[in-house]
């Protein structure tokens, strides 16, 4: 066997481009992520002075018990969901709109992308302005409209107010799900539709039988990104409400950062965001076995 | 200008991609070696080893006596012409082929002299200025080849630099190659999968099939005593006629037909008869091996006719003859001479050349 | 990089006089739909910012205002009383600095990541991939620690560094998807040439991977610019807050009157510059995103 002088030079080319991002990674993804684990098991807070005792498990016992933490996985929870539900829908909706061929399509793509590429702190002052009490638009409208005869205080009663941030995430992220939805939709070859029209089929069954198995894994993969995204949302909520009214939107996020910043607790911080991470990690893989499934499916 | 050796080189990408095997050859200054054989058969592998663009598993390349194997591609002193001729584009044509020169700190006088010369004898001086995008197939082919020309290189390689050309160019463009490395000193691979290519411009052939060198010479010898029946069936067109036959004493069954062995072949039981459609001719004076039977077929090629002939005694027995198109005969019972001297014999079981 | 224009069919437009183009009229609902959600939370900010005070809490809500009722004082009091100038500047600067730095580190890596077979390929693809699903709240409290230990607080690295990173798995899927787009011929042609590796990527490969350079610096420039969390954390002085944080906070520092008008201001300042890159880009930023997650 020769020297391989080519593989030798290659692989030491390959290393010296990779190896600065790799140590930035590092650096930015894996030590907070490994210290958060570590520092997991010390208690670092103002009754240590901030100097780091290992507890071992407390935090974590401490955890099981705070009703705190609970209440915020289960607004997050709550607050996934509703927004992956809407934005799925809206986002398909108007991607099926915008793979037809229409008069100013491009004009149209672009004000639809609008509102993902705008700052979510700033777009959450937009929609706390919007959901002001007194002087917001939307009651505006709804009192004009009949809907509703008194202005509701959206942001201030802790039912309206999950509902208002639910509101504000679909807006500003249903176009990075239609973009997503629709390079699945484009990538569709028009003879499938004519071939299954000839055969008989409604529109409706076209959806449901060509256009919907063919963009799953478009979907699949949309929402995966989304859930990682709604789940550990920070700068809508704490821009938006704060975490408020009185706790009801406050999400893991929110919470993490007041325990930080707040209560400079950063033993429990710590433990927080690792068990947030195994909690994301878990549903991750799940979704990454879903995609694999439908991938093989489609070969 | 170095002479060019490939010593028992071997490519394997795994345990059973093996592309070229064992493979040794060498060519001379001045000569043009052409690398033909079914697509997948390991060409492209050869000759980006020669490059250095890869690496082999084991064996040697050598430029003028020196071991290149550690050299990178760009410290070998080759050229290299690439079926997509490759051209940078966003580069103009000049630069294109001044491109391997710069890097070479040639003096600029030098290096214009050089891309004036070679874009002289290419017919490039109108495009000079242009970028790829705007040259048609043929111009690009042109400029490919002007990049080579002017790095006066060790070795030139070419990688079937003709198959995305229409076939008319194809044509034209096949006999300014061979003109323009009739003047070149430097040694010439030349990898195609078009065995008219490998025919008219090489002064040798090396036949590949499977990873392994079938037979090397020049192209009369490839094409009048092929050294094993995949030589013979590849090259030739139309393909030769090869049909396994039982041997009875001295002598083959065609049919009603007896066709006689040579003196020297060994005794075995069974052998593979060969003979190209442009060797069986209507009887004459003389003739006596003869084979008759019913032509089935008959396709118009301008100069000729080529036949399909079902052979009188055996049903499944076909032969293909050229014929001159002016030639009388009859479609039933037509006669075919065989002369013996272009009969070629192969061992059934290593499908080697016997005669 | 080409976009894939499918022809669409001819839609029956005008099939019979009897029934409705009930497909057509679909259609075009949801086109109005699309285009008035996506625009209108816009609008009213827009409009909120040139409305005068009275205005801005007229009773009922004013949609027309009349040219008494405008006013551009909101955008003045922005820059007079509130500097804004000066967290333009730092945002722009901070992500300017991260994009380039990201495109820097993160092409070499996407091109050895599509063309050199090195050992570890797909661990460190794997990683990018998972990496990118992270959100920033996981990383706060370690990238803090590292801030206090190095004393970066309201030191610009403070946010560039992360920036940086944050931006880097994007930028190598982009850019990783685009190289293996790339005829390998032309690399091969350029060693044979007698380019070395960096050569070849600095003078061949570099000018034809201009464009996806521009789509991927487009979506990290997005991103920095808008992230909000490490801006919060790491920048406290007032003279090194970025637009997103110093927004934000517009709003809680007087607690009796809230300044309606310069904050509808603020977010129509530090949305600007996202709408035009949106406007002149809406390509390449579809084509970056579906690269950098579809493909992947
Ligand atoms: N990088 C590679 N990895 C694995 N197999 C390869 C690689 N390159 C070529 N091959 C295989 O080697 C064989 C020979 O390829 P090639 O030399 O390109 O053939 P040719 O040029 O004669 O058509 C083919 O079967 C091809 O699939
Ligand atoms: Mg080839």
């Amino acid at each position: 066997m020769t020297q391989d002088y080519i593989r030798q030079r290659e692989k030491r080319t390959g290393w010296m481009l990779v190896i600065p991002a790799v140590l930035l990674l590092l650096l930015v993804y894996a030590f907070p992520i490994l210290r958060a684990f570590w520092l997991g098991f010390f208690t670092e807070n103002l009754s240590t002075n901030l100097q780091p005792e290992f507890s071992g498990l407390e935090n974590y016992g401490r955890m099981v018990q705070d009703g705190r933490f609970w209440q915020s996985i289960g607004n997050t929870a709550i607050f996934t969901v509703f927004s992956l539900l809407f934005e799925l829908i809206l986002g398909l909706i108007i991607a099926l709109a915008l793979d037809q061929a229409f008069r100013g399509r491009g004009l149209v793509r672009t004000i639809a992308i609008l509102p993902w590429a705008l700052p979510t702190a700033l777009i959450a002052l937009a929609w706390r302005w919007i959901f002001n009490a007194e002087y917001g638009v939307w009651n505006d409208i709804l009192v004009r409209l009949q809907i509703i005869g008194d202005p509701v205080n959206w942001l201030g009663d802790p039912n309206w107010a999950m509902v208002s941030v639910i509101a504000a995430d679909v807006w500003k992220t249903t176009s990075f799900v239609a973009i997503l939805l629709l390079a699945g939709l484009q990538s569709i070859s028009q003879d499938l539709y004519e071939a299954h029209s000839i055969d008989g089929a409604t529109p409706w069954q076209s959806f449901r039988q060509i256009t919907l198995p063919l963009i799953a894994p478009q979907i699949v993969i949309a929402m995966l990104f989304r859930f990682a995204q709604a789940f550990g949302i920070f700068d809508l909520i704490q821009v938006m409400t704060g975490g408020g009214p009185g706790g009801a939107t406050e999400m893991v996020s929110i919470y993490i950062y007041a325990t930080v910043m707040r209560y400079l607790d950063f033993g429990y911080g710590a433990a927080l965001v690792a068990v947030t991470f195994l909690i994301l990690i878990l549903v991750v893989a799940l979704a990454g076995l879903g995609l694999k499934r439908l991938q093989a499916n489609a070969e | 200008m170095a002479k060019l050796e490939l010593q028992n080189l071997t490519k394997a990408y795994s345990q059973k991609i093996v592309p070229v095997k064992d493979l040794s050859l060498s060519v001379e200054d001045g000569e043009f070696l052409t690398l033909v054989g079914p697509s997948g058969c390991g060409k492209s592998t050869i000759l980006r080893m020669i490059a250095g663009l890869d690496q082999p598993t084991e064996g040697r390349v050598l430029i003028g006596g020196k071991d290149v194997n550690p050299l990178a591609p760009g410290d070998r002193n080759i050229a290299m012409v690439f079926q997509s001729y490759a051209l940078y584009p966003h580069m103009s044509v000049q630069q294109n082929i001044a491109s391997g020169l710069k890097l070479r700190n040639l003096a600029t006088g030098d290096i214009q002299k050089r891309v004036q010369d070679a874009s002289r004898v290419l017919g490039l001086d109108p495009l000079l200025d242009r970028r790829p995008a705007k040259l048609s197939g043929g111009q690009r082919q042109r400029v490919a080849l002007a990049r080579a020309l002017v790095r006066n290189p060790d070795v030139f390689l070419l990688d079937e630099p003709l198959s995305n050309l229409d076939a008319l160019l194809r044509e034209q463009v096949r006999a300014d190659l061979k003109q323009i490395f009739e003047d070149q000193q430097s040694p010439v691979v030349y990898v195609t999968h078009d065995q008219t290519e490998a025919m008219t411009l090489s002064s040798k052939v090396a036949v590949l099939s499977d990873g392994y060198l079938q037979q090397l010479g020049s192209p009369n010898e490839i094409y009048k005593t092929p050294a094993n029946r995949f030589v013979a069936s590849f090259i030739g067109s139309p393909q030769m006629n090869i049909i396994p036959l039982e041997r009875v004493n001295n002598a083959v069954l065609l049919g009603d037909s007896k066709v006689d062995l040579p003196t020297n072949l060994p005794a075995k039981s069974s052998v593979i008869m060969g003979i190209r459609p442009e060797h069986l001719r209507l009887p004459r004076e003389g003739d006596h091996q003869i084979v008759q039977g019913n032509v089935f077929l008959v396709e118009n090629l301008g100069m000729s006719d080529l036949i399909s002939l079902r052979v009188h005694g055996d049903d499944n027995l076909t032969l293909r003859a050229l014929l001159p198109s002016d030639a009388t005969w009859s479609r039933e019972n037509l006669k075919l001479a065989l002369p013996p001297e272009s009969i070629h014999w192969f061992d059934t079981e290593t499908e080697a050349r016997l005669n | 990089m080409t976009t894939v224009t499918k022809p669409t069919a001819p839609t029956p437009s005008s099939t019979s006089d009897s029934s409705i183009p009930w497909k057509r009229i679909l259609l075009w609902l949801a086109i109005a739909f699309t285009v008035i959600f996506s625009l209108a939370p816009v609008l009213w900010q827009v409009l909120t910012s040139i409305k005068t005070n009275a205005a801005i809490t007229a009773d009922p809500t004013v949609y027309f205002p009349g040219l008494d009722q405008l006013t551009a004082r909101h955008y003045i009091d922005l820059f007079r009383e509130n500097q804004f100038q000066i967290y333009i500047i730092n945002s722009a600067l901070v992500s300017v600095i991260s994009t380039i730095l990201c495109l820097a580190l993160g092409s070499p890596a996407a091109y050895a990541l599509a063309r050199l077979r090195i050992p570890g390929e797909q661990l460190v693809l794997g990683a990018v991939l998972v990496v990118t699903l992270f959100p920033y709240i996981l990383l706060f409290l370690g990238l803090l620690e590292i801030v206090r230990a190095l004393g970066l607080a309201n030191n610009y690295l403070a946010l560039i560094v992360p920036y940086t990173a944050i931006n880097l798995p994007l930028t190598i899927l982009v850019m990783r998807s685009f190289f293996q787009q790339l005829p390998k011929d032309l690399e091969d042609s350029a060693k044979v040439d007698g380019y070395n590796t960096l050569q070849m990527l600095w003078q061949i490969v570099l000018p034809m991977t201009l464009p996806a350079l521009v789509t991927t610096g487009i979506l990290a420039f997005i991103f920095a610019w808008n992230e909000f969390l490490f801006a919060l954390t790491f920048m406290t002085r007032e003279s090194m807050k970025t637009i997103p944080v110093a927004a934000a906070q517009l709003g809680g520092t007087t607690l009796f009157e809230v300044p309606y008008g310069p904050l509808a201001a603020s977010t129509v300042v530090g949305t600007l510059p996202l709408v035009l890159l949106v406007l002149f880009f809406q390509r390449r930023i579809v084509q970056g995103l579906t690269a950098g997650s579809v493909k992947g």
